[in-house]
């Protein structure tokens, strides 16, 4: 399992290098160059001209490549142009936001999506398999910011049950400020579970079906095991660590999704700030999120295919 | 002991009666097949024809259409609530006709899914096959390439993308989606040619000579052809989604070219969402109805293509 964990190491280096490079690249081809916010009306072109040639920008592309990764070493993103705040303590303030909403809507949707894929696999092929089914494929079909933004009408607006901005109310203070958050995360957590369970449910229910015909579980029944209790002790123990597993991979998802969920209900998120650093084009802060999604997508891909692996020595890669 | 016949040994009628005979034995044509499927489910034919019907009219009907007049703002129209001054679903806030917009940004955004669909399924197809035919190497550093791709966070590159090109249309956006959503049909079609590359008939071609090209897109394309119509319709239904997401959220087609996407991003405005609501609630059912329609197409399509699932008597 070692050599396997450490092959998938070892593959994603190179991954990471040609990710950068590629965010590296586009930050350069984007109209515009890092000194559009910084210089004022005052500075002459001979000024703007020495600040280019000191900060390298006449250099070969592998040269400014190579000093903008020293840097990145060095924990240094850069600076935000319209923020006029250094970009890693801008993301770490958004970050915890999306962490919230995206932690948030992964709890909702594993409690609902679990006993639904359980309920399928066990009456397979029946009703509560069907309508189960027909609910998933309804849920998966429909372009999930159409949901978001019927939601926030009917929720939001209409009902005016949930607020439809923000992340805390700046009002908020002590136990208020955890409230006030839960709040505001309610409305598109519970969307995004309701209409993100079908590959947990798909998978759950598959699981179950093939638990259903095995040996174990034959010779539980076999020994008696009351119905309920082979479900309940035998199978779904035995389905929860491939489940976990798909977590990871649901990282990719909530990520993607997180620019729609934030710029509809005005969450500052990183989703939210990405949106608005291309309205201002703030070069700095897109390529480092370009490149900490991509990072992420990777670390959840890798969790996920290392606990499937423990689990599954089939698919393992060699 | 074999007896060796020859045609000439067969009489005509003998031939012809074989020959029907061996007809009716056979397995229907897939195009058979998935016909018997939707005349057995009346919803599904019902849809089918609502969808193709649906395409045919957004396709045909914005030729009529004075596109220029009907962008042109007409401040006396401002906010026409439906039914009123002959504004069949009332007028936006630059007094142009909703229903107007709802037809021309159907045509756009129906147009791109099918455009998307037809180069991201061909391409990942293509991928799919190449990969799990030969193995080896090239499957190991296509799949290195396909890891890649889905390390990439895919709303943000379009969104980049659209950014440093600034100066495109509605057929280099369809290339740029394209590039970014070829992968999931490309996993699909790979772990189902490794499956079908094992068989005999494959084994069988190879040992008698014939080229790997006539093996992969003569002989294994077709026996798989029933899951890539399956994905196909299922990928057109989601690439629906893909277009009017990133219009909705400004990187698709430009807000003067109507979408459905740019169409539900009257939404964002508040006074919009909450008293004008036909501005943009039309444009979404119309998503909704869509994608519900076409998924369901999919399901029967699906159905067809799984000989024990079939509702259709043989």
């Amino acid at each position: 399992m070692w050599k396997t964990i450490l092959r998938r190491v070892l593959i994603m280096i190179p991954e990471i290098i040609l990710l950068s490079i590629l965010v590296f690249l586009l930050a350069k081809a984007m109209p515009g160059d890092p000194f559009t916010g910084s210089i004022n009306p005052r500075s002459s072109a001979a000024q703007i001209e020495h600040l280019k040639q000191i900060n390298g920008l006449y250099d070969p592309w592998y040269q400014q490549y190579w000093n903008w990764v020293v840097h990145l070493f060095h924990g240094d993103l850069g600076q935000s142009y319209q923020y006029h705040e250094a970009v890693s303590n801008l993301i770490g303030d958004r970050a915890v936001n999306t962490l919230w909403l995206s932690a948030f809507t992964m709890v909702l949707t594993y409690m609902l999506a679990l006993p639904l894929g359980l309920y399928a696999g066990k009456h397979e092929g029946r009703l509560p398999d069907t309508v189960i089914r027909i609910y998933t494929y309804v849920t998966y079909c429909i372009p999930f910011f159409v949901i978001l933004v019927i939601g926030l009408w009917i929720f939001g607006y209409v009902f005016n049950w949930f607020p439809t901005t923000g992340s805390v109310s700046p009002t908020a203070h002590g136990m208020g400020v955890l409230s006030s958050r839960l709040e505001h995360i309610l409305l598109p957590g519970l969307l995004g579970a309701l209409f993100g369970t079908v590959n947990i449910v798909q998978y759950m229910r598959s699981e179950v079906i093939d638990a259903k015909h095995s040996d174990y579980v034959r010779t539980a029944r076999s020994k008696g095991v009351p119905n309920k209790d082979i479900y309940k002790h035998h199978i779904f123990r035995n389905s929860l660590l491939p489940i976990a597993a798909f977590g990871g991979y649901s990282i990719t998802g909530l990520l993607n999704g997180s620019i729609f969920t934030e710029t509809i209900f005005s969450y500052p998120g990183m989703g939210m700030l990405f949106i608005d650093s291309i309205n201002y084009r703030d070069y700095t802060v897109i390529t480092a999120l370009v490149l900490m999604f991509g990072i992420l997508n990777l670390l959840g891909t890798l969790l996920s295919d290392i606990i499937l692996g423990i689990v599954d020595p089939r698919i393992r890669i060699d | 002991m074999a007896v060796k016949t020859n045609q000439a040994d067969i009489s005509p009628e003998e031939l012809q009666r074989l020959t029907t005979e061996a007809n009716q034995e056979a397995a229907p044509s897939s195009t058979r097949i998935l016909w018997n499927e939707f005349k057995a489910d009346r919803p599904a034919l019902i849809s089918l024809i609502i969808v193709v019907g649906f395409i045919l009219f957004v396709m045909i009907a914005p030729i009529f259409i004075n596109s220029e007049k009907m962008m042109t703002t007409n401040i006396m129209a401002y906010l026409t609530p439906p039914m009123e001054d002959h504004f069949l679903l009332g007028a936006d806030a630059n007094g142009r006709s909703i229903a107007l917009q709802l037809i021309v940004g159907s045509r756009n955004s129906i147009g791109i899914a099918i455009g998307l669909t037809l180069i991201s399924s061909t391409f990942g197809i293509a991928w799919g096959l190449i990969s799990g035919y030969f193995g080896g190497y090239i499957d190991w550093g296509m799949q290195r390439v396909y890891d890649f791709m889905m390390m990439l966070p895919m709303t943000m590159m379009i969104i980049v993308l659209v950014t440093i090109i600034h100066d495109y249309n509605s057929i280099s956006l369809t290339f740029i989606f394209s590039i970014f959503y070829w992968m999931g049909t490309s996993r699909l079609i790979r772990s189902r040619t490794l499956a079908e590359t094992k068989k005999d008939y494959v084994a069988a071609s190879i040992t008698s000579g014939t080229g790997s090209w006539k093996i992969i897109f003569k002989e294994i394309m077709p026996n798989i052809s029933s899951l890539i119509i399956v994905d196909t319709t299922l990928s057109f239904a989601e690439n629906i989604g893909v277009e009017t997401g990133l219009s909705y959220l400004g990187f698709g087609l430009p807000p003067q070219t109507p979408s459905l996407g740019t169409l539900i991003a009257n939404a964002n405005d508040p006074n919009n969402i909450t008293q004008y609501w036909w501005t943009w609630l039309p444009a979404a059912i119309e998503i909704i109805i869509l994608c519900l329609a076409i998924s369901y197409i999919g399901q029967v399509v699906s159905r067809a293509a799984n000989a024990s699932q079939r509702r259709a008597e043989k």
